[in-house]
């Protein structure tokens, strides 16, 4: 079938706003946009198919009926992105809860390494390699000195 | 025997729904999911008996015929998967149940941990089983949505902050895989997945092309392929042990498994394939860097696990038979080693009170079993003969060289220097935390047990881990488990080839597949 310009264009829209959504700090935001990106994957789904009659054999001529199949498909996609936008939606809450804001928090990872860069240290310097824990104890558990020859590593 | 092929995800579904309503109940709760789950294991080793003996089995789902209804399709690579996912995810049940026994909390609070995971099991199973690509897209939801509750599990700070990216992007992979969907029904009128091979094959490259991209890129998210596989090592660590090491077994396999599948089935014909030849290397030595750079076990684990995938991509950019089989035998050692290695990461943690290397120290003499527990699979991963990831990777490392091209001999280099990586990075390891002199911050022996005690049920389920107690029996028997398993692979690593290869072949002459489905031909 030839798609439908109007839908096109609405799931252009969705599809946009859904993107700059989800490309926020917070994480009510973030879930709008999943809630655009998801309708707007639904109704594309929907052009996927034939339009016409209700798809139930005696009420509409074969030739002149809906694919049923794509609005099948959309049920469980809605279905899904409700309990998607549930769960969100609790994330956020206890988001809140904890943080007292609902924002995406950055890797840990590179915060600390961002922390390093701002102290112009290399990331090798929190090596357990470099850094010994010292004092180790010994087997008969008396404190050893740094530097000791008997130390193992 | 074809009635056995929907049982892998209905038994875990009815085994979901009565353990929740056992909610309370922690000693039913428990046998009900060790006993649904090892049905799984046994029906799941029936069905690759029987696909191997005779064929892929087929199910039409409800009575529906093939194009209108869903079919499950049990083929040997599914059923392969299968049986593996099957017995790791028994594995780590029993450890998890020996985890919630050793921390004194069997009512708190998570009556909802054994649902969840074996709707996990479910939607794994439903996603190798499925022969369209929308129940395949189902049960990738199943899993997610599983995956997401165990991650966030007690909704710890950190939990919350690691899982909130998870979620995200797993989310993001989802709507790319849906829209990837309704552009193909839309382009060919079906998603049968054998119907599709006819339908696809008629479609103009370019929009051939389109299509294949999407998928690729929704399923290499899952995968966590290398410029999309930020969000795993940051989020996997933060999860209880158990959930982690099941997730690192097993939610990127899917991933490639779907690969797997959409590239022989639907896209043959290497089009991608000196792209994925790219990715794979990426994938390998990037992932391998970021472990290197680690201080923490369970990260640097992560970071292995990213980087092993692309093993498996190497295998499937190859695009030969001897390629795809050894892809299949890497995806099935990798998802054994790398759960128990995770499975150790528990134990260390549990005993070292700590999985960062910096507080770890004289682990070798503080507790041998553990070591012995973390030594072999840790070799085993980095490919020391005689164990399994040897085999796997000579196994790749012969396609490549038989291949001879430019990119298969890159690779071959690539895999070769990731393999001595993945040693040091292990080494590493264990010189820190196993060899060296303990520790003076670690917990003697004992300290840990009286502080459980002490704190009693209030303790959320292993977090933080009651530091320095015993091993309990049972967490060490599972991970003994694996680790035998692990080592079975080498032992079994003839037959296993040879169903790779069967797999393989298959796969690359998809008739086997469509004719199982639609034994008249495709209408």
């Amino acid at each position: 079938m030839s798609p439908n310009l109007v839908y096109v264009v609405v799931v252009g829209v969705l599809f946009a706003t859904g993107v700059t959504l989800l490309l926020e700090r917070s994480l009510t935001r973030v879930l709008m946009g999943v809630i655009l990106l998801g309708n707007g994957a639904n109704l594309l789904l929907l052009t996927g198919g034939r339009a016409g009659g209700p798809p139930i054999v005696g009420t509409t001529a074969e030739e002149e009926m809906a694919d049923p199949l794509p609005q099948a498909m959309v049920l469980t996609a809605i279905v899904i992105t409700l309990g998607m936008t549930a769960f969100l939606l609790a994330l956020a809450y206890r988001s809140w809860h904890l943080n007292g804001h609902d924002e995406v928090q950055d890797d840990v990872e590179d915060r600390r390494i961002m922390v390093l860069a701002e102290r112009d240290e290399g990331p090798g310097t929190a090596d357990p390699e470099t850094v010994d824990p010292v004092p180790a104890r010994a087997p008969d558990g008396r404190r050893v000195a740094a530097g000791d020859p008997g130390r193992t590593r | 025997m074809s009635w056995l092929v929907p049982l892998p995800v209905v038994m875990p579904l009815f085994g979901a729904a009565l353990t929740l309503l056992l909610v309370g109940r922690a000693r039913a709760q428990r046998w009900v999911s060790i006993t649904v789950l090892a049905a799984t294991v046994a029906v799941a080793a029936l069905l690759l008996v029987r696909s191997t003996l005779d064929g892929p089995l087929v199910v039409e789902v409800g009575g529906w015929v093939a194009p209108l209804g869903i079919v499950l399709v049990a083929d040997q690579l599914a059923a392969l998967m299968l049986v593996v996912s099957a017995a790791v995810t028994l594995c780590v049940l029993v450890y998890s149940i020996g985890q919630g026994m050793a921390d004194g909390n069997e009512e708190t609070p998570l009556s909802v941990y054994h649902p969840t995971y074996l709707v996990l099991t479910a939607g794994v199973c439903n996603a190798f089983l499925s022969g369209d690509l929308f129940n395949l897209y189902v049960g990738f939801e199943i899993l997610l949505v599983a995956s997401y509750v165990l991650l966030t599990l007690g909704s710890t700070e950190n939990r919350i902050r690691a899982g909130t990216t998870y979620v995200v992007v797993s989310l993001l992979s989802s709507l790319i895989f849906l829209v990837a969907i309704g552009l193909i029904y839309a382009a060919t009128g079906t998603l049968n997945l054998a119907q599709l091979v006819d339908r696809l094959d008629a479609l103009p490259d370019d929009l051939r092309l389109v299509l294949q991209g999407m998928l690729l890129l929704a399923f290499g998210i899952k995968a966590a392929v290398f410029p999309l596989s930020a969000w795993l090592p940051d989020s996997y660590p933060t999860a209880p042990a158990p959930v982690t090491a099941v997730f690192a077994g097993l939610l990127t396999k899917v991933g490639v498994y779907a690969i797997i599948r959409t590239e022989t089935l639907l896209f043959p014909g290497g089009r991608t394939a000196d792209l994925l030849l790219v990715i794979a290397a990426l994938t390998m030595v990037v992932g391998i860097l970021g472990a290197v750079a680690q201080s923490d076990i369970k990260r640097l684990l992560s970071f292995t696990l990213v980087s092993h995938i692309g093993y498996m991509l190497f295998g499937v950019g190859l695009t030969t038979a001897l390629g795809l089989s050894a892809a299949i035998f890497y995806v099935v050692h990798h998802i054994t080693i790398q759960t128990t290695l995770f499975l150790a990461a528990g134990l260390v943690e549990r005993r070292g009170g700590s999985t960062a290397l910096d507080r770890l120290g004289g682990l070798a003499r503080l507790s041998p079993v553990l070591a012995v527990l973390f030594f072999v699979p840790a070799l085993n991963l980095a490919g020391i003969p005689p164990f399994s990831g040897f085999l796997g990777k000579v196994g790749l490392v012969q396609a490549g060289v038989s291949d001879g091209g430019v990119l298969a001999w890159a690779l071959v280099a690539g895999g070769l220097l990731t393999s001595l990586l993945t040693l040091y990075a292990i080494a590493r390891v264990w010189n820190l935390a196993f060899w060296r002199a303990p520790h003076p911050d670690m917990p003697e022996p004992g300290d840990g047990v009286r502080a459980a005690r002490t704190e009693g049920a209030e303790q959320p389920h292993d977090d933080p881990a009651p530091a320095g107690a015993a091993l309990p029996r049972l967490m060490t028997a599972s991970t003994a488990a694996l680790v035998v398993l692990g080592l079975g692979l080498t032992v079994v690593a003839g037959p296993l080839f040879d169903i790779s290869t069967d797999a393989a072949d298959d796969l690359l002459r998809r008739a086997p597949y469509v004719e199982a489905v639609f034994p008249g031909g495709a209408p």
